[in-house]
């Protein structure tokens, strides 16, 4: 057994005060959001500085008003449309692609991996991407959206590079029992993947729910936004159209209630995959681990 | 004449041994793996159409490109584009943003990943260690939106940035609207999402250390400080190396989606970027053809630099990507 010096035990009291203190700087900016959004809204209104509890008497008129918005209902049912969708065509593409490319001993592998590097490194570039949705008359189609951002080039390789380590004895003998390619993938190698394949579904899952640039880019008809595209409106460009279906009348009312509305579409947004991540948390580690090794 | 059929596949064979060895291969591949490859297919088709279809477009930087004419149609433009975009007095401050957002990234937002990840390794109660793992990943999660949303709030002269100005008895003003803040912001607001993200590859590297290595420092004499200067920190060393390679390949390119969500005409000196100004002078403006030509040129530049950066590595530390 190791003992520590005196000078260790120093550090390591400074190390555990250290982090706690980061811990509450990482919090901080959300903390603020969660506090105001179930502050007082005159009292939000007039300052928005810093504060640690909600100030006034906490009220859940902001999400009440929030959850009456037609366009933030609608931006949060499109959004699960996108991430159900999304995902899970993500998945099965992602799944077969990588499974495939893991075997070995096809001729094409090489000729298919090569093609997925080079586009790494090299690729066509947001005009040409905006001009072929365009030609291919997707433009205000959700497809638009779907279809471009498939595939996760890196989610593809951790997957591959996890789909070599099935053992091929267990692949050999379910063969031999006469099961096809598609069972093996599904009834053997995922489930002996399903925490890499988690992990993966979560990052798609989250890269969906966060994606606004190209739904703002194809969709020209506000009823198929997102709710990312929505907030945008609603927190970068203050736009008034969106904030005034939030329901209150009066124009001094109005303006004071835009901020609190502000801050819930925020928790809105936010919360949802917060609640979701860390029950995948033990598995990062692994899934990333896999993704750095070479090949 | 007549000719001899069976003769004529055997002079074939002959004659062309490597052709026709190479596709009877084919098909002996194909025969024995088709399954497997139409299971491949989704994929194949995914990078045709959505990688490689767009690098057909790129011909339109050397055209006059205009949508009624399309791409073949419309008559070549050559090199115009992109002499018009280095003689504009732009070109040196996008590339000089480019560049210095990247630079100041790489200052902060490389090596305070790994001091973190260091940190918490030392940390030996799990629970208080796993707890700091899910407060310091949770920003990663959080939306660009919602993070410009929070920025903006925060950076505002009556927000939470002002009023510690005030406190410590400055003027508080909106910092987003002054160039000299731009690159701090970028830099601290990616810091608050990535540092403990950023660290998991690094924890991941330190798990991977032969506890023997400690365990004869310990005898040779060594204390904790030593053991993180000679065992810990070599032993995340090729971790360490393939990431700069990667950050220092990608100094010239930086994605336009938090610029694009953050910044306003008063601050385009510091920051508008390369890829922000593709997206204005493209998708604005509709330049087609020149946005085009500036991003070709982003483009090639980066690839060259992850080349050369890998190239560099492999000579200096054996560590390379490929």
């Amino acid at each position: 057994m190791y003992m520590q010096t005196r000078g260790e035990r120093i550090f390591s009291y400074f190390n555990y005060i250290l982090l706690f203190v980061i811990c509450i700087v990482t919090l901080y900016p959300l903390w603020h959001v969660a506090v105001a959004s179930i502050s007082d809204p005159i009292l939000v209104f007039a300052k928005r500085g810093f504060y640690l509890w909600p100030l006034g008497k906490a009220t859940l008129k902001g999400y009440s008003l929030v959850l009456n918005n037609p366009n933030i209902v609608s931006g949060f049912l499109n959004t699960l449309f996108y991430v159900g969708v999304g995902t899970t065509l993500s998945m099965v593409v992602t799944i077969l692609g990588a499974y495939v490319l893991s075997r070995k001993g096809l001729y094409w592998n090489k000729v298919v991996m090569g093609l997925i590097i080079f586009y790494m490194y090299f690729q066509g570039g947001l005009i040409p991407f905006f001009l072929m949705v365009k030609n291919m008359g997707l433009m205000d189609s959700r497809w638009a959206v779907i279809l471009p951002t498939v595939v996760n080039t890196w989610n593809l390789i951790v997957m591959r590079t996890s789909f070599t380590t099935v053992p091929d004895s267990l692949i050999e003998s379910a063969k031999l029992d006469g099961a096809s390619e598609w069972r093996i993938v599904w009834v053997i190698a995922v489930p002996v993947l399903q925490a890499t394949v988690a992990v993966i579904a979560l990052f798609y899952a989250v890269g969906r729910w966060n994606e606004w640039f190209n739904p703002s880019l194809f969709f020209t008809s506000k009823n198929k936004y997102p709710l990312q595209v929505i907030l945008r409106e609603i927190l970068l460009k203050n736009s008034t159209q969106s904030m005034t279906q939030i329901g209150v009348v009066g124009q001094s009312e109005q303006e004071s209630y835009r901020l609190l509305v502000k801050y819930c579409t925020i928790m809105v947004a936010t919360v949802p995959i917060l609640l979701v991540y860390p029950f995948l948390q033990r598995y990062f580690i692994h899934g990333i681990m896999i993704g750095s090794l070479k090949g | 004449m007549k000719i001899n059929l069976s003769n004529k596949s055997q002079l074939q064979a002959s004659y062309f041994p490597l052709s026709s060895n190479w596709r009877s291969m084919i098909a002996k591949d194909w025969a024995k793996h088709w399954p497997l490859y139409l299971m491949l297919l989704p994929t194949v088709l995914y990078y045709l159409i959505w990688g490689y279809g767009p690098m057909y477009g790129i011909i339109i930087a050397f055209k006059e490109f205009t949508p009624r004419k399309g791409i073949l149609g419309s008559p070549w433009a050559g090199f115009k584009y992109f002499q018009e975009f280095f003689t504009s007095p732009f070109a040196f401050r996008l590339i000089r943003n480019t560049v210095m957002i990247n630079f100041w990234n790489l200052v902060f937002a490389f090596p305070l990943p790994i001091i973190f990840a260091l940190l918490l390794n030392e940390v030996k109660n799990t629970f208080y260690k796993r707890t700091v793992q899910t407060i310091t990943y949770m920003p990663y999660f959080v939306s660009l939106v919602v993070v410009c949303g929070i920025i903006v709030d925060f950076t505002a002269s009556d927000g939470v940035l002002g009023e510690l100005t005030k406190m410590l008895g400055g003027a508080p003003k909106n910092l987003l609207s002054d160039p000299k803040y731009f690159r701090t912001i970028y830099v601290v607001s990616e810091l608050w999402q990535r540092l403990g993200w950023d660290s998991i590859i690094f924890l991941a590297a330190l798990t991977g250390i032969n506890p023997e290595l400690y365990d004869a420092a310990i005898v040779d004499g060594a204390g904790k400080f030593k053991q993180v200067i000679y065992v810990t920190i070599p032993g995340i060393m090729p971790t360490i190396a393939i990431l700069l390679i990667l950050r220092v390949g990608s100094l010239m390119s930086l994605g336009f989606e938090k610029v694009i969500l953050l910044y306003n005409p008063l601050i385009y000196e510091t920051a508008d970027v390369i890829s922000s100004y593709v997206y204005r002078k493209g998708i604005v403006e509709s330049n087609f053809s020149f946005a085009t030509a500036v991003g070709l040129f982003n483009s090639v530049v980066n690839f060259i630099l992850v080349i050369l950066a890998n190239k560099i590595s492999a000579k200096m530390t054996e560590v390379s990507l490929w």
